[in-house]
């Protein structure tokens, strides 16, 4: 049994990426500001030193270049870890990822992989506004020949980087910038891996399931605390991964408390939730005592004052005030 | 004259255009280059081989036509149809098998020449079981791995910088293969080849960026879309030695080649070339509107530089093959493809079952609609 270390988010994701690297030498980083600058949430510093530039590439701000020159060096048989400063900044490489990288084990028959991985922070940080806070996840998650993933703890980052890195296919590694400095127990064990399309209960409750990824797990934790003093027992599933999805942990939360309240950061009208909802609402039909709630964030561009953009993305208030709508 | 006869109009002179050749060829003078070009240093073997390289992607491409005229193939299809000195010269100056080749999606010839199985491609753009692709590519989407042929892209100039990608495996390993990464002159405007020039250059990336330029982005003629029509010169502002060659002569295209490729290879960079072609059909097989951006009297001017005839020829001329030699060539090569073509047509559709494989390498995405 691996014993357990305390460390951030950020820690975690480091530790993992430099294990990864140490294993295998066809690992290596690439994006902008990573190696010099040291990355500009800095889950990259001190890697630059510890590698060199034939490691940790620091590009030029061309995001859909470097997408398709780390895919191509995916095609030859590397291994490379793509970091965006922001998912927000991977808009300008959708062409990339959506017709090329994913595209490649299909168009080639299955002859050559993919073995790339990009992540970056997605989602609102704070008064970044409307170019620098998108949730991209459900985009991503869109597309046959992705995988995406949205780990919401330390350990999870930390297995899940792992098992990305490991996967013969593109990964989309969604980070939130709320998270890289959570707290949180984690395997002191390079082989530590946690497989993807694996759902966690991360509290039991018979009453409710409020169903997320990412930091809004966070808020669900939170809230079901909350509703916890008022006798009703919510439990809280941390989807972890978007594509492919854990349907039956989901399924069988809903089945056993008879509601569920689906929370997420992106857009309310076409995110991710919706197509979780959609799903409980297909599958779940005869188990359901209400109609399956759904809280996402506005359907505006994100906006700078605090003020309104706190308003924007969904709290524990506006997830208690969706469970109390189902009666 | 013997050989190809498909297009009527008889070339009495090779016209080697000049037109385009007025200024500065390269940027910067490789001095080895210039003193082999005098002497004829093909062996009879080599100029027969490359006659029938030529002749083949000529015949194969005119089937695939067909196919599509008979309704076997569909979607869009782009033939090489008076551009095929320019693959047969390049494909000819690197090792096979060894090194990489990306291309966009006028790409039949490079697989053919790399040595792909010819009814594998025929099957492909079919739409058949038994292609390349497993029948899910098409004409535009041909891949041979094995070879070194990594596509078969479709969006013009996005396959740019997976082509350097393939290089920077090449420079992150300390291997010593070259990437010949083809484009159009329509592709040469997109930003993501500029963002490509740029990072090749900056990580010294041994890599070909070999424009195709057949004078036409679809229907857009070159100096109605650049609007400085020496593509080459856009290796200038990365310091990346670029120039402007002849494609339509076989044997100065395979030296110009050799030439370029060992340079890249002893040195590890980047080289842009800009490779004067034509097409001589339309865009795609869907075009049938050529007297739209061409007239016909220019079409039968650069019909008098095809490259073909020009190599039957020098065929003659050499005393390689005689017009009895070069018309046996061109049955047997006629009836080659036929055959191809027969076994491909009969080889099956896919299964329905197959729609899910091959999306993931270790699963297949949710079933049903």
């Amino acid at each position: 049994m691996a014993s357990l270390m305390e460390m951030t988010y950020r820690e975690a994701l480091h530790k993992s990426m430099v294990e990864e690297m140490d294993k295998n030498g066809d690992v290596f980083l690439m994006g902008e500001d990573i190696g010099r600058y040291e990355g500009t949430f800095k889950v990259t510093r001190g890697l630059f030193s510890k590698y060199s530039h034939r490691r940790v590439i620091d590009t030029p701000i061309t995001e859909a270049g470097f997408a398709g020159i780390a895919t191509g060096a995916a095609m030859a048989g590397l291994r490379p870890i793509v970091e965006f400063m922001t998912m927000s900044f991977s808009i300008l490489a959708l062409d990339q990822i959506i017709n090329h990288t994913a595209k490649v084990h299909y168009m080639t028959n299955g002859e050559v992989k993919c073995p790339i991985v990009f992540r970056g922070p997605g989602g609102a940080a704070k008064q970044l506004s409307a170019q620098h806070s998108h949730s991209m996840e459900g985009w991503y998650a869109h597309v046959p020949g992705l995988k995406v993933v949205c780990p919401a703890t330390p350990s999870d980052v930390y297995g899940m980087l792992k098992t990305a890195v490991a996967d013969d296919n593109p990964v989309i590694l969604y980070e939130n910038p709320g998270l890289y400095a959570l707290k949180g127990m984690v395997p002191d064990d390079p082989n530590y891996s946690i497989p993807f399309g694996k759902a966690q209960i991360l509290r039991e409750g018979k009453d409710i399931s409020l169903i997320g990824y990412s930091r809004m797990t966070h808020i669900n934790l939170a809230v079901a605390e909350l509703l916890e003093k008022d006798g009703i027992h919510a439990e809280v599933v941390d989807v972890r991964s978007l594509l492919p999805l854990d349907t039956e942990t989901i399924y069988a939360s809903v089945r056993k408390t008879h509601r569920a309240v689906v929370v997420y950061e992106d857009w309310r009208s076409g995110g991710f939730g919706a197509e979780i909802a959609a799903r409980i609402g297909e599958d779940c039909f005869d188990d359901l005592d209400a109609p399956v709630g759904r809280v996402g964030g506005l359907n505006v561009p994100m906006p700078y004052s605090r003020t309104l953009e706190l308003q924007c993305i969904p709290d524990e208030k506006d997830v208690i005030a969706a469970v109390r709508k189902l009666g | 004259m013997g050989g190809y006869t498909a297009f009527s109009v008889v070339a009495p002179e090779s016209q080697s255009s000049t037109r385009f050749f007025t200024s500065i060829i390269t940027l910067e003078e490789v001095p080895v280059a210039k003193q082999a070009e005098k002497k004829n240093t093909e062996s009879p073997a080599e100029l027969e081989q490359y006659y029938r390289d030529m002749l083949f992607i000529r015949h194969f491409e005119e089937k695939c036509n067909l196919a599509y005229r008979q309704g076997k193939a569909g979607g869009y299809m782009h033939v090489y149809i008076g551009m095929e000195a320019l693959a047969v010269g390049w494909l000819s100056s690197i090792k096979k098998g060894y090194d990489n080749v990306i291309t966009a999606y006028r790409d039949h010839a490079h697989a053919l020449l790399l040595g792909t199985n010819p009814v594998a491609v025929m099957a492909e753009v079919m739409g058949r079981k038994a292609g390349t692709a497993g029948g899910k590519g098409g004409s535009m989407h041909i891949y041979d791995p094995k070879n070194g042929f990594y596509g078969g892209w479709g969006i013009v100039g996005g396959h740019i910088p997976l082509g350097a990608g393939l290089a920077f495996a090449s420079r992150y390993r300390g291997d010593n293969k070259v990437t010949l990464n083809f484009l159009g002159d329509g592709a040469a405007n997109q930003g993501v080849v500029y963002e490509t020039l740029n990072m090749a250059a900056l990580y010294d990336l041994p890599c070909i960026f070999i424009i195709e330029n057949n004078e036409f982005a679809m229907g857009t003629r070159l100096e109605y879309h650049a609007a400085d029509t020496e593509l080459w010169k856009r290796a200038i502002p990365f310091g990346i030695k670029g120039e402007r060659i002849d494609g339509m002569d076989v044997l100065q295209m395979r030296k110009d080649a050799q030439r370029i490729v060992d340079w890249v290879r002893k040195e590890g960079k980047p080289y842009l070339v800009e490779v004067m072609t034509y097409r001589f059909a339309g865009h795609g097989a869907a075009d049938n509107d050529r007297q739209l951006y061409r007239t016909r009297e220019e079409e039968e001017e650069n019909l008098k530089r095809d490259p073909i005839n020009r190599l039957e020829r020098i065929l003659i001329e050499r005393n390689v093959a005689n017009e009895e030699k070069l018309e046996a060539i061109e049955a047997e090569i006629l009836d080659m493809v036929e055959k191809i073509y027969a076994e491909a047509d009969a080889s099956p559709h896919p299964d329905v079952e197959e729609v899910y494989d091959n999306i993931y390498s270790d699963m297949t995405p949710e079933k049903g609609h």
